[in-house]
């Protein structure tokens, strides 16, 4: 092959390299529709939670789960994990993405139910490519930091896992996140995840989860991110509903979830 | 998704400062070379990311990336770079790793804040 075929080809493979990637945003913005009872308040407008900041000890969580007995591939996987993304999801917790897949850029609306409060917050699609899938957080999220979603072949079965580096934005997130059961609110969900997902093939999966603290210390300098909290934004917002729903009933509006 | 090798030559251009040349691509699977090389350099105060020789990195290399910079922070070390391709100061900035890893634009100008 001569140099001039070559170069071509290294362009397009560099390209298709940097498609795996989010563009740069300086706010998050959401680009689907979503239903009308989601509560879009923590995401639009915001900035990323930079992979650095948070307050609290920061964790590497890994969630695994083998496919024994499936024979798909890690490809296969992941496209349906990408397609299907909020059906593995526990109930009570809603993941508002695009209808098609999870593609580079992608901006998802969540609400969870934790401790009985609805918590409205969402996700920017990192990274994604065949065999992975990565999300960042919203400032005032629970945690700053990575998500990602993979599966790969190990010994000749395929095996999906849930890698989440993750430090709690503010004291009360980490307060939560360490006293109230917050890390097991969030093993519980990733593990369902990854049982649902193993369903889809047909597997009775068992999955595993590993934990270890990366970082022992908190980051007080982050105390401030409290100011931003999307679980006090949360609060306020469903305190007061009432009485938009009764301003706007005076008013002759209508109103709706976000 | 590539999944190449890493390899990463260690050198010491000043007695505080340690460069890592970076060649081939950051994944999941480069946590051994990426600690392997940090643990040469570690005595040093400063520690300079030469990413000139970087094919490839994908989330789970930004996510090594994030660990490294713990690790650095505990030792008091600084973090530098320099040799980044547009793309990837790009995606520096969105994940805001640059707050905490300062980008410079040659191996000099690296090492003069290096040197600070």
């Amino acid at each position: 092959m001569t140099d001039e075929a070559a170069a071509p080809q290294e362009v397009t493979s560099k390209e298709a390299q940097e498609a795996h990637w989010a563009k740069p945003v300086s706010q998050l913005h959401i680009a689907h529709e979503v239903p009308a009872d989601a509560i879009n308040l923590n995401v639009e407008g915001k900035r990323v939670a930079g992979m650095t900041g948070g307050f609290g000890k920061m964790w590497q969580k890994t969630y695994r789960v083998r496919l024994d007995g499936a024979n798909v591939a890690p490809e296969q996987v992941v496209k349906v994990w990408k397609e299907h993304f909020p059906e593995f999801w526990k109930k009570g917790n809603r993941f508002f993405g695009p209808m098609a897949s999870i593609s580079p850029g992608d901006v998802a609306l969540i609400n969870v139910k934790t401790g009985g409060v609805k918590l409205s917050t969402g996700i920017l699609v990192l990274y994604a490519d065949d065999v992975s899938f990565s999300f960042m957080t919203p400032e005032g999220h629970m945690f700053n930091g990575l998500i990602t979603f993979s599966a790969r072949d190990v010994d000749g079965v395929t095996e999906a896992q849930i890698d989440a580096l993750i430090r709690a934005q503010d004291p009360i997130y980490e307060f939560g996140m360490t006293f109230l059961g917050g890390h097991g609110a969030e093993n519980r969900q990733w593990l369902h995840v990854l049982r649902s997902l193993a369903g889809h093939f047909g597997v009775d999966g068992q999955p595993t989860v590993e934990r270890v603290c990366v970082d022992k210390k908190r980051q007080w300098k982050q105390f401030g991110n409290i100011r931003r909290s999307a679980a006090i934004r949360t609060v306020f917002y469903s305190v007061t509903r009432p009485l938009r729903r009764r301003g706007a009933k005076r008013s002759g509006n209508s109103m709706t979830g976000a | 998704m590539p999944q190449g090798t890493l390899t990463l030559e260690v050198r010491q251009p000043a007695p505080a400062t340690s460069v890592l040349d970076v060649h081939g691509d950051i994944t999941a699977d480069s946590e051994k070379p990426l600690m392997d090389a940090y643990g040469e350099a570690k005595a040093a105060k400063s520690i300079v990311l030469n990413f000139t020789g970087l094919d490839y990195m994908n989330s789970g290399g930004i996510g090594l990336l994030v660990t490294l910079l713990v690790r650095a922070n505990r030792q008091k070390q600084k973090l530098l770079a320099f040799g980044l391709t547009e793309h990837y100061r790009q995606i520096f900035e969105l994940t805001r790793i640059d707050e905490a890893i300062a980008i410079f634009s040659s191996e000099d100008e690296a090492l003069q804040a290096a040197a600070k």
